[in-house]
């Protein structure tokens, strides 16, 4: 699974991004996206058009954490969204990886390969079933433990936002370059997911 | 080692009972808003933003060692030793609810360091990244300042610097203190 992740603004400017791979099942926590290194861009696309649902959503019910509210089917990208109280919004996307398992990394060959293919069968089924490998988030981006570990990590990352916000030398809106705040959502990422 | 304690035991009471308390944030976020506005104001000249600091902090410690007596009701110290003990127990538990820990001395007992294990001030704080702050702006100055005025009111001319400080990713926050004089009272000068 590949994520990228990135805060906005309540004006959608963008004030930080990173992208990470999973760390979970052997994962090396480097991203590998389906795009080319040159598309990088669609990232940014897809998560910034899912900003009109997110605005939907926002008002559907009072929880800071809006779950999973957007699938970009032809790039296979689940976004799913967290708000905080004055607006600012953290947005996830996250891909599983692709199918013939492309994975360059040596050791976890057969493992990837075993759970992206199972991914594939339920994704085509058109819902997750009870099945073995849904318990790993690395296979399956709407079952309950992948939400359960977005909220985990959305939490931490918002704490840690709440901390760098309250730094004197960062001003309201403008982008976030603190690498202790970078340094902490990797970290937060390698834990949850 | 007694008198320490008991020293301890009279910053502890004091804050219990005859101080009154503020939110901690509330501190903090006017301190660094504070530093912050200098840094700007000056352009990011470091040098002059310590100053600055500093020069704040000793107008505070002229008149907060007025405060620190009525309130501690603590006699004079017999010497340099017990004065340092006096600013890291009672003074600093007091207005900040810290007790730095009072080492280093050198053999002529005129020089100590204060460690900080813990800064009110500098919480949250993230030096900005311009490549210069970490080597050159003392986030904390105005305590030196404090020390400097507060001292200097009760007959000692002292000299106070951070010689490193966490934000700046050294280990510890420590502030070295040493005695330049005793100011002993004087006549004024040509008076016949």
């Amino acid at each position: 699974m590949s994520y990228y992740f990135t805060i906005l603004s309540p004006t959608d400017a963008p004030l930080f991004n990173i992208a990470f791979g999973t760390s979970k099942s052997g994962g090396d926590g480097i991203a590998r996206f389906r795009f080319p290194d040159t598309a990088q861009y669609m990232n940014q696309f897809i998560i910034h058009s899912s900003l009109d649902i997110v605005e939907e959503a926002q008002w559907m019910n009072g929880n800071l954490y809006l779950k999973h509210i957007d699938t970009y089917p032809p790039a296979q990208a689940y976004i799913s969204a967290f708000l905080t109280p004055s607006g600012a919004r953290f947005l996830l996307l996250h891909q599983p990886p692709q199918l013939p398992s492309t994975s360059s990394s040596g050791g976890n060959t057969g493992s990837s390969s075993l759970l992206g293919s199972s991914f594939s069968a339920s994704a085509l089924g058109g819902g997750s079933s009870g099945r073995a490998s849904s318990s790993s988030i690395a296979a399956n981006p709407t079952a309950p433990q992948t939400e359960e570990a977005v909220r985990q990590f959305m939490n931490e990352v918002y704490e840690n936002y709440v901390k760098t916000v309250m730094s004197p030398f960062y001003r309201v809106g403008l982008e976030i370059k603190s690498p202790v705040f970078r340094a902490r959502v990797t970290a937060a990422g390698k834990k949850w997911l | 080692m007694s008198s320490t304690t008991k020293t301890a035991r009279i910053g502890e009471e004091l804050w219990k009972t005859r101080v009154d308390k503020v939110n901690a944030e509330l501190v903090t976020l006017t301190y660094g808003t504070i530093v912050a506005q200098l840094c700007q104001d000056y352009d990011g000249d470091y040098t002059e933003v310590n100053k600055q600091l500093d020069k704040m902090g000793y107008n505070i410690g002229l008149r907060l060692i007025e405060d620190f007596l009525a309130r501690s009701n603590v006699g004079r110290c017999a010497n340099f030793r017990e004065t340092a003990d006096m600013v890291a127990k009672v003074g600093f538990k007091m207005f900040l609810n810290i007790s730095p820990t009072v080492t280093n001395w050198t053999s002529d007992n005129n020089q100590f360091s204060l460690i900080f294990e813990e800064n009110p001030l500098a919480d949250f704080v993230e030096l900005p990244d311009d490549g210069r702050s970490q080597d050159e702006l003392w986030f904390s100055n105005i305590l030196c300042g404090v020390l400097r005025g507060a001292l200097e009111m009760v007959q000692m001319q002292i000299d106070a610097h951070f010689v490193s400080d966490i934000l700046r990713g050294d280990d510890t926050t420590e502030m070295r203190v040493s005695l330049v004089r005793y100011i002993e009272d004087e006549m004024p000068p040509d008076e016949e």
